[in-house]
């Protein structure tokens, strides 16, 4: 038999497609062309990895194998019950609610990818991650699933994803990726999430399991990052693609960039608050993962992509100054408003500030804490503060306006900014968000907006008790950590209840 | 003897997520209704896709097709991702040693001629038929409404993608890695006349804009007739001719079309019993696509079994199937 290499033989698996002779291409493929962007030859595609079906099954079903066993063995043996602390529990309310959905909606998009890109080797790429990100949907639900039978927070998280304001913050920027063309999501999903901002995702929620005493996340995490590794290598190899095939690809490429990374870092910092804020135990803070991931990793990568004549994006700076602050001004905006939120939030106590202080010198002890002590005086009179009006909102990111003009000198300023089109006003939060709002504004005015849509009478009424009826939030979803189902059922389990007491 | 083991005994406040629980009541759910169940998102899209604004991201209004509920797209073999790499990696052990197996016998050379030569024009180029089936689900599980059905499209569209790499594999074992095989197979798919015909109807149901109908046509009519014809009716006739070669090295697929048969018919049957629009709809896409795939597979049926008649003999068979499903055949 005569000798084949791998390349060859996965180029022979692969490059199973042909030219269209009896339909047009354009017809075939009627999504290639529409976003400008020139493809002089599929063939000069680089497999990012090469797996078979047949590898990639025994693999995948050996990973699934051991995850399930993890799995099950966690919920035998109440795993729960060895977590640092309930308030834990919230960083994982968040992820079923606002990321396991868009690991969904990364498989629905990543098959169209599949269907739509003409070469045979970026479809079979796409495909594998549209069967990963299944897998990573499908894995979290029943990973999750145990949870939820103990914690309140997780038990109607696909219609809090379609309804809930703050989850209207991914879900917007998932739907703008994936109704977008095919080269755009892959520049948005592929590249600026999975390459360039994974880490800021994953290792929050992934090494804070690990460091919370949750073995059954934190397995899912290993298991994941294979799969994660192909889709970085993906997305790199998609952007290497794009600009090395035409130049006039270029400006588009970057323009994208510049979008997406912002789009991204912007959900992100419901990370970093959940990060600095819900971890009891923390492996890094915000700042210290921005620095690592984007500022030395991103910063790497930047350069090597200048030779393609692609640069960072203008507002880098923006959220180098803002990286001291972000945490606390979102967990500010989240403690404002957990009435209308399915996770609870707190006050920290003193050890956590502490750690804060120590965190982010500049910032917290000036800023930040005595915001944080003021609520607790209030919590103590018996004055818990919930915010009880609807807030403006971003028309791009869909964040309660709460950034400050950090980047302008002042910390305590709010930063608004406004633009208006065909006659209506829109809002937002910062100028990327602005800038990014004025290159489609066709697109961004159709944003579904949730206080704009309460007043419209769209979500069950006008009181907080009719919209929390039509979310579906039940007492024990919402509202502060102390006093919570939540946290009653932990101290009993924990036989701490008793305890309590008798020091009351 | 039981042995007992204390452990701590903590009630649960709920046994499952809440769309489980209305649709189930509040019980323990399996791992596939889980994984299923409503995961797909419904309502209050952000913006219109560039790419089709007249419709939602999702959007039920992709098919003519309708249903009250699109969950009773049930799977029969209750595939979930794990569930489904466990069952299709444990496949793969038998494939291996098949392929082992020829090698080891030596079989290739013991093959005649002719059913050798026959499998290089005539099986091979099912590489490309194959591939345009995984274009095709990819566009089911992205056009397509709810995740029931579009989840175990992906896992077809890859159940196809293996298909075709089987073939290739077969390919470069039956002419010691020569890559000529797979250019004369590419070459036949484009220019041989028995497959022209095919190669039109498949270029043809990729530009099929209704995803239900790209279902019918793809996943009932064309593999209805396509998988019998070549890998149990020729399979069948080379083996009697004492060639199992064929027979061994596709076991996979003729295995996985007997499975993937109880999916397809399900959605068929569920559809036509939601209402009689469907079923007047889902007929109408039988009989015109099901006759397409006849005369798209009679040269090929003349040319591998001598007999362009047979295509109608498996026809009927697949008719028998959707009379079944409950169609007007």
């Amino acid at each position: 038999m005569a000798r084949m290499t791998l390349k060859e033989r996965y180029h022979h698996m692969t490059r199973l497609g042909w030219q269209p002779t009896y339909q047009p291409m354009e017809k075939v493929y009627p999504q290639a062309t529409y976003e400008g962007i020139k493809v002089r030859n599929w063939d000069d595609w680089e497999d990012p990895f090469r797996m078979t079906m047949e590898a990639y099954w025994k693999y995948q079903g050996e990973k699934e194998r051991k995850l399930y066993a993890i799995m099950d063995s966690f919920a035998q043996n109440n795993g729960h019950l060895n977590l640092s602390d309930a308030r834990y529990v919230n960083a994982l309310k968040l992820f079923l609610q606002g990321v396991t959905p868009l690991e969904y909606q990364a498989h629905r998009g990543f098959a169209r990818q599949a269907r739509q890109f003409p070469g045979e080797g970026a479809s079979v790429a796409c495909h594998m991650q549209s069967l990963d990100e299944l897998r990573h949907t499908q894995t979290q639900i029943h990973t999750l699933s145990h949870y939820n039978k103990y914690f309140d927070g997780f038990h109607d998280f696909t219609r809090w994803h379609d309804r809930v304001w703050y989850l209207s913050v991914p879900k917007s920027f998932f739907d703008d990726a994936s109704t977008a063309g095919p080269f755009e999501f892959i520049v948005s999903v592929g590249f600026s999430f999975e390459f360039v901002l994974t880490n800021l995702l994953f290792v929050p929620f992934m090494s804070g399991a690990a460091y919370n005493g949750d073995m059954s996340t934190v397995t899912f995490g290993f298991s994941a990052q294979s799969d994660e590794s192909r889709h970085m290598t993906l997305g790199l190899q998609a952007v290497k693609f794009m600009l090395e095939q035409h130049e006039d690809n270029v400006p588009i490429v970057q323009q994208w960039i510049d979008k997406w990374l912002w789009r991204g870092y912007r959900v992100l910092s419901l990370v970093a608050a959940m990060q600095d804020y819900m971890l009891p135990e923390s492996p890094m803070s915000w700042k210290e993962a921005w620095e690592i991931y984007f500022e030395e990793n991103g910063g790497a990568l930047f350069q090597d992509l200048e030779r393609y004549g692609i640069r960072m994006p203008d507002y880098a700076p923006i959220c180098a100054a803002e990286k001291d602050h972000l945490s606390h001004q979102v967990w500010g905006i989240l403690y404002n408003h957990t009435a209308a939120a399915a996770f609870h939030t707190w006050v920290p106590d003193e050890r956590k500030m502490d750690w804060l202080s120590a965190k982010y010198p500049d910032t917290f002890d000036k800023y930040y804490r005595p915001r944080l002590e003021y609520w607790r005086e209030l919590e103590q009179k018996g004055e818990r503060y919930y915010s009880q009006t609807l807030p403006l909102i971003c028309q791009t990111c869909q964040i309660p306006m709460g950034f400050t003009e950090v980047a302008n000198g002042d910390p305590m300023q709010v930063a608004y900014r406004s633009t208006e089109y065909n006659g209506d006003r829109y809002h937002f939060c910062s100028d990327p968000c602005q800038a990014i709002f004025e290159r489609e504004p066709e697109k961004f005015v159709h944003a579904w907006l949730p206080p704009q849509q309460i007043f419209q009478g769209n979500c069950g009424g006008a009181s907080l008790e009719d919209v929390l009826k039509w979310y579906n939030i039940q007492p024990g979803d919402n509202l502060d950590y102390a006093g919570s189902p939540d946290e009653q059922r932990w101290l009993e389990w924990k036989g701490l209840a008793a305890a309590r007491e008798a020091a009351e | 003897m039981q042995i007992d083991i204390k452990a701590r005994e903590i009630k649960p406040v709920r046994q499952t997520y809440t769309h489980l629980k209305e649709r189930f009541g509040d019980k323990p759910m399996s791992r596939y209704q889980e994984a299923i169940y409503d995961v797909q998102a419904r309502e209050n899209f952000h913006y219109r896709p560039t790419w089709e604004p007249d419709r939602e991201l999702f959007d039920p209004a992709r098919t003519r097709i309708t249903m009250g509920d699109w969950y009773k797209f049930l799977d029969p073999r209750q595939y979930y991702y794990g569930a489904y790499c466990i069952t299709r990696g444990r496949q793969q052990d038998s494939v291996e040693q098949n392929f082992r197996f020829v090698e080891k016998r030596g079989l290739v050379a013991a093959m005649r001629d002719e059913n050798r030569a026959l499998v290089l024009t005539h099986v091979v180029p099912l590489r490309h038929y194959e591939w345009g089936a995984y274009l095709n689900n990819n566009q089911i599980c992205h056009r397509g409404y709810g995740t029931a059905l579009t989840a175990a499209a992906q896992f077809h569209a890859a159940d196809r993608l293996g298909n075709a790499q089987y073939l290739t594999r077969m390919a470069l074992l039956l002419t010691g890695n020569d890559p000529a095989a797979l250019e004369a197979g590419h070459g036949a798919w484009m220019d041989n006349d028995a497959w022209q015909p095919l190669r039109r109807l498949m270029e043809d149901s990729l530009v099929v804009e209704d995803w239900f109908e790209l279902f019918v046509a793809q996943n009932i009519a064309m593999d209805g007739l396509v998988h019998p014809l070549f890998f149990d009716r020729l399979e069948k006739k080379m083996t009697s001719q004492g060639d199992a070669l064929l027979a061994m090295l596709t076991e996979f697929t003729a295995e996985w079309f007997a499975e993937e048969k109880r999916w397809a018919d399900r959605q068929i049957q569920v559809a036509a019993a939601e209402n009689p629009e469907n079923k007047a709809l889902l007929s109408g896409w039988y009989g015109k696509w099901r006759d397409l795939a006849v005369e798209a597979a009679k040269p090929l049926a003349g040319a591998v079994l001598g007999d362009a008649g047979e295509a109608e003999a498996i026809a009927a068979d697949m008719d028998a199937r959707m009379r079944k499903a409950g169609l007007e055949v």
